[in-house]
Order: C-alpha cells, then sequence, then structure tokens
C-alpha cells in the first residue's frame, strides 16, 4: 500500500509527467508562467484542486451511474475551484488579479478531468489524493521551472526581488524581452521536453514517416 | 460599429485564443495532425463559440450579476460567485442541445461534427472566451462579435498548425524532439508571425 501511494507520488514528476508526457492541462502552463508568483500560486490551485477532486470523486465513484459521470465530475471540480478561487481573491487579490481567468480554466483543465477518468473512478480515495497530489506536483513542477527561466531572463527578477541588475536602472543585464511574450513559453516546454527525452529515451515517440528506409537502415 | 470591427479583427488575430491565449492548446495539439479533422473541430469551435458567448453574457446580465434580478422585483442579491458553475453548465447544456438539433434537422453536418462536439464542452477555449467576456464586462453586441472572431481565430490556428504537420512529417527531426517537442517549436513560431498583427488597430 506505501509502495503504491509512493508510486503514485513520485512518478509523475519526470517519468509520467502530465504536461510532457501525458499533454495534459498546458494551457495554464504556457500561460500564467511570466513570473514565479502567479506560476506558484496557480500551483497550488491546481495542486489542490486535482488532490481533492481526485478524492471526492474516488469517493462517490460506485454510486455514480455511467452514463452522468461526466456531469457529476464537472460539477464536483467547478464547486473546488469556486472554493479555491474565492480563498484566492480574498487572500491574495493582486496576483489572483493577474491569473485572471485562467483559475476559473481549472475546471476544464485536462489534468483535473483526466486524472478523475483515469485513476480516480476505478481507485480507493487514499490512493486517488495522492495520484492528483503526484500529478499536481509534476504540474506545479514544470510550471515553476518555466517560470523560473521565463522571469529571470525576461525580467531579471524572481518573485519580483531583482537579481540581475537591468541595463536600464544602470545594471549589467540586457533584460530579453522576448521570454516575456507568449512564444517564448511553447520554446521553453519544447526544449524541455528534449531534455526530459534524451535522459528517458523510452518517451521517444516513433516518427510516422521515414525517409530512405529500405536503402540505408543504419542511418534511420 | 467601427469599434466592433475592431473588436473583431482584434479577437481573430492579436488577441489569438489558441497562440496569444493558449486556451484549448490540449486539443489545439492532440488533434492537429490532419487538415480534415482539424477543419471540422475548427467549424465546431466557431459554432459553439458563436452561441455559448452571448448566452452566457445574457445569463450574467439578467440572472447573475448584482441587482440582476430587478426585473423580478428581486434586489441587492449578488450570484456572481456561482458564475463559474452556471456557465460551464451552460456550455455543456448547449453543446448536448446543438448535437441534438443537428442529428435531427442537419445530419450532413452532424456527420461532420459528430466526434468533436462532447470534446468541445472541455475545451477550455470556449469556457475562456465566456470568462474573458464577464471579465472584460462586453455588452450583448460585442460579446456576440467576441463569440464568433475568437472562435474564427481559433479555428484559423488550428487549420494552419495542421498544415504545417501535415507537410512536418516528412522532416527530419532529432530524435528527442519528435513527435511532441517539435510541435511546441512549430507553434511558438507560430505565435511569434502572430505577434506581427499587433500593431494594428482599426
Amino acid at each position: 500500500m506505501d509502495a503504491e501511494i509512493k508510486k503514485n507520488l513520485v512518478d509523475p514528476l519526470v517519468d509520467n509527467n502530465p504536461i510532457t508526457w501525458q499533454i495534459l492541462g498546458i494551457c495554464s502552463a504556457l500561460a500564467v508562467t511570466t513570473s514565479m508568483n502567479t506560476a506558484l500560486l496557480m500551483s497550488l490551485a491546481l495542486t489542490t484542486v486535482v488532490a481533492l477532486s481526485n478524492f471526492s470523486i474516488s469517493l462517490v465513484r460506485d454510486h455514480t451511474p455511467g452514463s452522468i459521470r461526466i456531469i457529476v465530475q464537472m460539477i464536483i471540480i467547478a464547486s473546488l475551484v469556486i472554493i479555491v478561487d474565492q480563498f484566492m481573491r480574498a487572500y491574495a487579490f493582486d496576483t489572483a488579479k493577474k491569473l485572471s481567468v485562467f483559475v476559473g480554466l481549472i475546471i476544464t483543465n485536462c489534468i483535473v478531468m483526466g486524472r478523475a477518468e483515469a485513476y480516480a473512478m476505478s481507485h480507493g480515495p487514499k490512493l486517488s489524493f495522492f495520484d492528483g497530489l503526484g500529478n499536481g506536483l509534476g504540474y506545479s513542477l514544470v510550471l515553476l521551472i518555466v517560470a523560473f527561466i521565463r522571469e529571470l531572463f525576461g525580467a531579471g527578477s524572481l518573485f519580483g526581488v531583482q537579481i540581475f541588475e537591468l541595463t536600464k536602472d544602470g545594471g549589467w543585464y540586457q533584460s530579453n524581452g522576448l521570454l516575456l511574450l507568449p512564444p517564448s513559453a511553447f520554446f521553453i516546454i519544447g526544449l524541455l521536453i528534449w531534455v526530459i527525452r534524451t535522459f528517458k529515451p523510452a518517451q521517444v515517440e516513433q516518427p510516422t514517416f521515414r525517409i530512405h528506409e529500405e536503402i540505408n537502415p543504419q542511418l534511420v | 460599429m467601427e469599434a466592433l470591427l475592431s473588436l473583431f479583427v482584434k479577437s481573430v488575430f492579436i488577441e489569438n485564443m489558441a497562440l496569444s491565449f493558449f486556451l484549448g492548446m490540449c486539443t489545439f495539439i492532440a488533434i492537429s495532425k490532419k487538415i480534415e479533422t482539424a477543419i471540422g473541430l475548427g467549424i465546431a469551435v466557431v459554432v459553439v463559440q458563436s452561441i455559448t458567448v452571448p448566452a452566457n453574457n445574457l445569463i450574467l446580465n439578467y440572472l447573475l450579476k448584482e441587482d440582476a434580478l430587478g426585473w423580478l422585483g428581486i434586489y441587492g442579491v449578488d450570484l456572481t460567485f456561482v458564475g463559474l458553475i452556471s456557465y460551464i453548465g451552460v456550455i455543456a447544456a448547449i453543446v448536448q442541445i446543438l448535437e441534438m438539433f443537428l442529428d435531427r434537422f442537419v445530419p450532413s453536418l452532424y456527420a461532420a461534427l459528430g466526434v468533436f462536439l462532447p470534446l468541445i464542452t472541455v475545451n477550455c477555449a470556449i469556457l475562456g472566451g465566456s470568462l474573458f467576456m464577464v471579465e472584460r464586462d462586453y455588452d450583448f453586441a460585442q460579446s456576440v462579435v467576441y463569440g464568433i472572431g475568437s472562435g474564427l481565430g481559433w479555428a484559423l490556428a488550428i487549420t494552419a498548425l495542421a498544415g504545417v504537420r501535415e507537410k512536418l512529417k516528412y522532416s527530419d527531426v532529432p530524435a528527442g524532439l519528435q513527435g511532441l517537442g517539435i510541435t511546441f517549436i512549430t507553434v511558438g513560431l507560430m505565435s511569434l508571425g502572430f505577434m506581427a498583427f499587433s500593431g494594428i488597430q482599426l
């Protein structure tokens, strides 16, 4: 039992990461990573929602008819998101304002729905809770890495505290404006996937098409 | 009128749902391997988006906002906190109704959209459109224009990506970037291209 909990917690961090391997929950991962503050708050929000929703969905899984399960899951998730959203507005209003619609979009975040469907519907509450927690942490890990790169090199700061002195304030660091713009998020995640797959060759996808396969097989 | 036109151009190109707000990314990446399916999904998004955004606008203005229930003679009630759950409910219901309606009256379109319609309920571009409408306080006319525009922008982006990916499969990509990785880089470059629109104002 303990081994399984540990597996549920650790697996989604790198090996089975929701973003880089399962392709889930990418939307918010890209949008909220311009600064560490927003990324951290978003990670907390998502981890809370996915862990609790997995737990509650798993509790009612035996009483949910298959035909209406999506709507039941949706209602549970939406209620949890509303609670988290209200909490944020109460205690971290400024950062919550910057997250704008993305807190609400946790409802349609595929990680939450995906884990509910794939795991919570067929496992007990305790295991589901840790599965949700693990996936939330895996998501947070990617989010924080991307936000770290984007904020440090894009604005020269971390959590809003200046680390590199910018040239416009008389320092030495010329900030890279591209990193604060949307395209850079795609590049960073793309490269991150490349790094992970270089170390975990098992994750490499097979190309759908190969050129000259029959002519020179050892080249491909 | 000009303001509406400008909003339309803005929502299609400058504030493109997929490429500058990253909405609907999961489906965007997963269903863009073939042009035909991408177009099918794109049309479905345009249809659903242009119905749900105005519908949610009406819900917000006549049911949820502070004192919005005035037409029933009820004052001092602010229901905006149940917004999220009502928008997603409305979207799920509209998608379901649309599915039944198309099945009965426009079977050809139903056959073309069939598989994609249920998927759309959980597409963040749809809920995102409604949430942006709420956040920016659009009136009814604006919400209609915004719904159509943002849907079109998303459809345009996914079709373009599918076109690129169809050609991409003939290229020699490094092993680790194969599949998901190179798709991200491609989308990044497209997003860079779409940023060229950002100076346009009507």
